[in-house]
């Protein structure tokens, strides 16, 4: 369908749209007419392309857009816009009738969700029974404890074991698939029984989010909070996401509209969000101490906001703006959230199981090479400084290569009996802010560039212990015991 | 049932002389028999006895607005369109036919309900001044300005910001679409036909709505 602009009587588009189609004189993948158009409404890219084809002409091009601007006074592109709803009105007027209705409960429902009063309450709700009991009790907790303890520990581990050790003579290679840090007893146990579980009831967890259409009214209420740290409602997706897989949500910011919001939300991403795995074993290991749970939650969100803040500041570029459709409300679906979270685990486990059997490849070889001890050596200093026993260093040494290794080691450390309270809080603050996983660190330098995604990982480093060591200074000065 | 313009000033020089200079009556000997008088007599707008004239309470009210009307014409034409004073009477006389019920809200409301015309007289009181004495109320403001629940369409966009205006266009928010605001803070949630969309402090103050 063909609309016929019109415009002041002197002047009108469509002499602008015929003039310009005259001066266009290679061919397009669209007809000439939207070129024009496009042109007129000063789209930067038609603009290139038009620039590449046509040479010289584009001058006379921009006269005629120039020209057509000095009749109106709104920009051409609200002229256009208000001629096609006129033509859209016309046409509605004719076909379609549109019945009243009573706001309806998921109205009301909906309307309980936005506003700040009750929907705060309704957030933590979620947050509550969602992560806190269903991912991090259940699934990182009851589930976890099952595959890994009962499953890998008492039957499959004991089985590959001596199936290894009888096919493999040498105690070296022994020590690569069953070993402490074997690719079967750590790599594959730690990527099915201990990640696998977490992330699939997270993923659960977040389709029936999704499916509801929460998510935008979540958005909403939490835009101007995100404002002053330089993000958008908008952001909220990755960041939720990011609670699941770090990883992925880095690839997601990809939604963000400027390079700016990118970078910051890759930034927190990597610092202040810990991802399910890592949740999943600080639940565990904070679990029982609530007082220390209060104070790590307070910590990570009190730098998520200041980091975000600062980066905001001394980041060149425009303030986000944000708007969104508010879908109604929705009963999820079971297919879909079946859909959605089997999809998401696939990727994420085809993704993911390879990063942890090399992971698992690498340990090994440090170990067989010393190179390891030397690292963990080298961390043994700092790690003492932020008053945690020397053992940690190793934690944080895997805990590049995945985070959740990292939260791992510290849970095997604190079964052991090695760590009060504030070591706990203190190591589980370090480990949250810590360098990313080694998966994390190659997404955020595959999107953001070499320089950004190295700068970021760097800061990161320093910052990280840097806050730990404040941490550990005041609760102990303050003689906090938890 | 319409008067004609002639009908309309004579209620108009009525009201002036018994409703404002307080007189009970009025003479209209010069006016014997004119059709106008007739008319409006027969309409129960005015009694006629001996060439002396009053003024029904039908009438009254009939002539209260017609004055109306014409001050604020006298109004509009000094104080937004700046036309010389001594033609300024001579236009009105014109004009005020043209506002209709509703439309003299309208300018009423434009010009904040003005007190008294250009020359000095005072201007009844339309149900708009009542109004507004009670609440100040605009017709034309900011979306952000708008209360909770109330109706209205949107008069214009107001950005030079081509992204930000784009923005508005794909969300649907053009000129004599109808809205309903749902909230406020901490965004701007607001009702467009079937859908909802929220959107921030400064998209929204780039959208002006006027008050059904």
């Amino acid at each position: 369908m063909t609309i016929d602009y019109k415009g002041p009587v002197e002047y009108s588009i469509e002499l602008a749209i015929e003039k310009i189609c005259e001066l266009l004189k290679a061919g397009y993948f669209i007809s000439k007419r939207s070129v024009a158009l496009l042109l007129l409404q000063e789209d930067e890219e038609i603009k290139e392309m038009v620039r590449k084809s046509e040479g010289e002409a584009i001058n006379k091009i921009e006269e005629v857009v120039k020209e057509a601007k000095s009749h109106f006074a709104n920009p051409i592109t609200y002229e256009l816009a208000l001629e096609r709803q006129n033509e859209v009105k016309l046409v509605i007027e004719k076909v379609v009738k549109i019945k009243k209705e009573a706001i309806g409960a998921s109205e009301r429902l909906s309307q309980l969700t936005m506003n700040p009063i009750t929907g705060i309450p309704i957030l933590l709700f979620v947050l509550y029974w969602g992560l806190y009991k269903f991912v991090g009790q259940f699934g990182a907790g009851t589930v976890v404890n099952f595959l890994e303890g009962i499953l890998f520990e008492k039957y499959l581990n004991p089985f590959f074991i001596k199936i290894v050790t009888h096919i493999i003579p040498w105690r070296i290679l022994q020590e690569l698939f069953v070993g402490e840090y074997g690719v079967i007893t750590l790599g594959i146990r730690y990527a099915v029984a201990l990640i696998l579980p977490i992330v699939t009831f997270f993923f659960i967890v977040f389709s029936i989010i999704e499916d509801t259409g929460y998510l935008p009214r979540l958005a909403m209420l939490i835009d101007r909070i995100f404002k002053k740290i330089g993000l958008s409602g908008r952001a909220v997706i990755p960041m939720v996401l990011g609670f699941g897989c770090a990883t992925m949500a880095t690839m997601v910011t990809r939604t963000l509209p400027t390079k700016r919001e990118r970078i910051i939300a890759t930034m927190l991403l990597s610092l202040a969000v810990p991802c399910s795995a890592q949740m999943g074993v600080i639940l565990a290991l904070l679990g029982g101490n609530p007082k220390a749970m209060l104070i790590w939650a307070g910590i990570v969100g009190l730098i998520f906001l200041f980091v975000g803040y600062l980066t905001s500041k001394i980041l060149p570029g425009e303030r986000p703006s944000f708007y969104m459709e508010v879908p109604p409300l929705r009963m999820p679906s079971v297919s879909n959230v079946i859909t959605k979270t089997f999809a998401r685990v696939k990727w994420y486990f085809i993704e993911i199981l390879p990063l942890f059997l090399l992971a698992s490849i690498f340990i090994w070889l440090g170990m067989l090479l010393h190179i390891f001890d030397f690292i963990v050596g080298l961390l043994k200093k700092p790690v003492e400084l932020i008053g945690l026993p020397p053992e940690a260093s190793t934690a944080f040494l895997f805990g590049f290569f995945r985070r959740d290794y990292g939260a791992a080691g510290l849970y095997d450390l604190n079964k052991q009996g090695l760590l009060n309270g504030t070591q706990l809080v203190v190591s589980c603050v370090a480990l949250t802010l810590f360098l990313p996983c080694i998966a994390q660190f190659l997404m955020n330098i595959k999107e953001r560039g070499w320089k950004t995604g190295l700068g970021i990982s760097t800061f990161i480093l320093f910052f990280s212990f840097g806050v730990a060591y404040i941490v550990n200074f005041i609760l102990t000065k303050l003689g906090v015991i938890l | 049932m319409m008067l004609t313009d002639r009908e309309e000033e004579i209620l108009e020089a009525l009201w002036g002389e018994i409703v404002e200079k307080k007189n009970h009556t009025c003479d209209i000997s010069v006016l014997k028999d004119d059709e106008a008088i007739k008319k409006l007599a027969d309409l129960d707008y005015v009694d006629v006895k001996n060439n002396q004239v009053k003024l029904t309470n039908k009438g009254r009210e009939k002539a209260k607005n017609c004055v109306r009307r014409h001050r604020l014409a006298e109004r509009l034409f000094v104080d937004v369109l700046d036309i010389k004073k001594r033609l300024v009477h001579e236009a009105s006389c014109k004009f005020e036919h043209l506002l209709h019920k509703g439309l003299d809200e309208n300018v009423c409301i434009l010009l904040g309900h003005p007190k008294t015309c250009p020359h000095g007289r005072p201007i009844p009181e339309g149900d708009c001044c009542k109004d507004a004495k009670r609440i100040p109320k605009k017709l034309i403001m900011l979306l952000s300005e708008l209360e909770v629940d109330k109706k209205a369409t949107i008069s214009h966009l107001e950005t030079q910001d081509q992204v930000m205006l784009q923005k508005i266009i794909a969300i649907g928010a053009l000129p004599n679409t109808g809205i309903k605001l749902i909230q406020k803070f901490p965004s701007y949630v607001f009702q467009i036909g079937k859908s909802q969309f929220a959107i921030d402090k400064e998209l929204a103050s780039c959208i002006y709505v006027r008050v059904i």
